[in-house]
């Protein structure tokens, strides 16, 4: 495809070359894709098994046979943590993905529709979020304890259930303001139906926020997981279960601390990353906000 | 499935609240109040004392509350009746009962458990005899998985312990936040900029279980200053508070910082440093109530936050607080207590964003006269 000959550049090519000169937010991008790269390609390189136990080879120290030590029962940390990492990351764009595509579409209904049919859809978002989210979670995971314990979709779904909620008053508070630009009118002029306003001429628009927005909510779901995880609820083999496993063995008087310090680092580089890239993103999409 | 029917049938009887003229929601607001004070009251002064009471309390609701507050009123209400079947059904549908043991009982001892304690084996049953109980005794019912107690005796002592820690992580979030995030915002790329700056990565990038472990690590273990775990004396306290308080602090000091920066640069903050004011007068008196608006607004999602960080962390530092005894429930399947906890939790939360609602319509005039 060649370009035609002369076009001001889109507002997706304006916000990408804004975020380019944002060194934070490129950090934070060079960073997630080097994390992906390390979780999803390094383990299938170098043959890495992340479960098999070795007895001679308890809660070692990090050394060059185990470059992140072995746990009490003698796996490999290095391989623990770098297929953790796997769980962790696809449970996070997994439960986001699900979040976007509710969110945006109750969100955009209501904003579109407005009125008295806004207000009560916006009631039962506002029910939901009267509820604290790790209570719905808690019980929703209580509900595949037996059947499903330590699998993924059960925190996919239960993540999912409660993220949306946000998206969704972010949408609908952007399509409320949209609504009312004369392009609508415009549109509604030549006789578009309104699912059509909707779909081509809104939604598009929402989508700068909505990015942002689900940048951030990533982070936000790999925390809620490493929770659950603390309270033996979480998935198996995520960083999070791997860190509440750290937490478990700190005690005065021998600290494996590299079994905390590892799954830790990696978790916390990822979400670093995540709200930088996030920060950079509504700098660029969204110049106006400042600040 | 005609639990699933029935509880879309009541979200949408519930949303469908907001089709009514405002004039029938306000009077729904005054009667539910009064309704509510009723169930407490009974007791205290009888059915007839009580129901003048409440008569006289509905009528001045009705005549001098502003409508915002009713109608909030007469949309929570019946969100916690909802709360309450909506908990009842999720978790009957959980595997197991809190009857079950190790070895499996005779179905007559498990029926005559069940009378006792009041647990049909239908959620629908349940929630009739849970719902009767509430409002005929004003009582919610015996604990199931603590012999012989019931579960305003469980969960009362708990209760103070659960809102002096929260309370006190909120001061400190509200109080650490604001201090660093104004600072900032004052100077842009000095030494509390940075430390701010610092403070949210910490407080945004990691697990607050393994903030608490760092804590515990550095304050308790190697310094001694503060007693590992455990709950009884003031010292007990902090660490647990700092923990919660952390990550909303560093989200405060962002809010605040961007904040404060935006008002710094308006028309009317530079007419007040024409009029000869000191810079700290000018940022106090001027800058600081427009500039903590959002701060406010995220105070209602730092509260709910701190109220859901707080499971894990009294499960961390092992203090007897209600969100323990949540976690402990549900693992147990101790249905009164979980509806017991659910009924604190969304309450204080439904409770605290309406009083942020109404700290915002005074702080911010552009708001006030939305209702």
């Amino acid at each position: 495809m060649s370009p035609p000959p002369v076009q001001s550049a889109g507002p997706w090519v304006q916000a990408w070359r804004r975020l380019r000169r944002n060194r934070a937010a490129m950090t934070g991008a060079a960073l997630l894709i080097a994390m992906v790269i390390a979780c999803f390609l390094v383990p299938w390189w170098l043959g890495l098994d992340p479960t098999t136990t070795a007895p001679g080879q308890r809660s070692l120290p990090p050394s060059w046979a185990h470059g992140f030590g072995t746990d009490p029962l003698g796996r490999d940390m290095l391989a623990r943590v770098l297929v953790g990492g796997r769980v962790s990351l696809l449970i996070g764009l997994a439960a986001t993905a699900a979040s976007v595509v509710i969110g945006v579409l109750y969100g955009g209904l209501a904003g579109f529709y407005g009125g008295r049919v806004d207000e009560a859809m916006m009631r039962i978002v506002d029910f939901l979020y009267g509820i604290p989210y790790m209570f719905l979670v808690i019980l929703v995971m209580l509900m595949f304890s037996e059947t499903a314990r330590g699998e993924a979709l059960p925190v996919f779904l239960a993540l999912g259930l409660v993220q949306w909620l946000t998206m969704a008053r972010i949408v609908r508070g952007q399509v409320l303001g949209l609504r009312e630009q004369d392009y609508v009118l415009a549109a509604r002029v030549v006789g578009a139906r309104d699912l059509r306003i909707l779909v081509r001429h809104i939604l598009p628009n929402v989508m700068g926020p909505v990015v942002v927005y689900a940048t951030l909510t990533v982070p936000t779901i790999i925390l809620l997981e490493s929770f659950l995880s603390f309270l033996g609820l979480g998935v198996e083999l995520s960083w999070g279960q791997l860190v509440a496993e750290g937490v478990a063995v700190v005690n005065p008087i021998e600290s494996p601390w590299w079994l905390l310090a590892c799954p830790s680092a990696f978790l916390a580089t990822t979400l670093f990353a995540l709200n930088f890239l996030g920060d950079g993103l509504r700098d660029a999409l969204d110049p106006k906000s400042g600040a | 499935m005609i639990e699933a029917l029935l509880v879309t049938a009541a979200l949408l009887a519930i949303a469908s609240l907001a089709f009514l003229p405002h004039a029938v929601t306000r009077a729904l607001g005054a009667l539910f109040l009064s309704a509510v004070a009723f169930v407490f009251l009974r007791h205290v002064g009888g059915d007839f004392l009580a129901g003048l009471v409440c008569a006289a309390i509905g009528f001045v609701a009705w005549r001098f509350l502003p409508g915002a507050i009713l109608r909030r009123v007469a949309f929570m209400v019946p969100s916690l009746v909802l709360l309450i079947g909506v908990t009842t059904w999720l978790m009957y549908l959980a595997p197991g009962n809190p009857f079950a043991q190790e070895k499996s009982i005779a179905p007559q001892v498990e029926a005559a458990l069940r009378a006792q304690y009041g647990v049909p084996e239908s959620p629908l049953a349940f929630f009739r005899v849970y719902m009767e109980r509430l409002l005929g005794e004003g009582s919610l019912g015996p604990a199931l998985k603590v012999k012989g107690r019931t579960v305003q005796e469980v969960l009362l002592p708990a209760l103070p312990v659960s809102l002096g820690l929260g309370g006190l992580a909120l001061v400190l979030a509200v109080g650490m936040g604001l201090l660093l995030g104004v600072r900032a915002g004052m100077r842009p790329n000095s030494w509390a900029d940075h430390a701010s700056m610092g403070l949210a990565l910490v407080g945004i990038s990691l697990p607050n279980f393994v903030i608490g472990a760092g804590l515990m690590i550095v304050l308790a273990l190697q310094l001694g200053w503060l007693p590992v775990a455990g709950w009884g004396g003031f010292r007990h306290v902090w660490m647990p508070a700092l923990t919660l308080a952390l990550p909303h602090a560093a989200t405060i000091a962002r809010l605040a910082r961007s904040g404060t920066i935006e008002v710094l640069q308006q028309d009317w903050i530079r007419t007040a440093r024409a009029k000869g004011l000191t810079e700290a007068r000018v940022v106090s008196r001027h800058a600081l109530q427009v500039a903590v608006l959002p701060v406010v607004s995220y105070l209602g999602p730092a509260a709910a936050g701190i109220l859901t960080g707080s499971f894990v962390v009294e499960t961390l530092f092992g203090i007897p607080g209600m969100g323990q005894w949540f976690v402990k429930g549900a693992i147990n399947r101790d249905y009164s207590i979980v509806l017991g906890t659910a009924l604190f939790y969304c309450g204080l939360i439904t409770s605290f964003n309406l009083v942020v609602d109404l700290l915002l319509a005074w702080l911010d005039p552009r708001t006030r006269q939305v209702a």
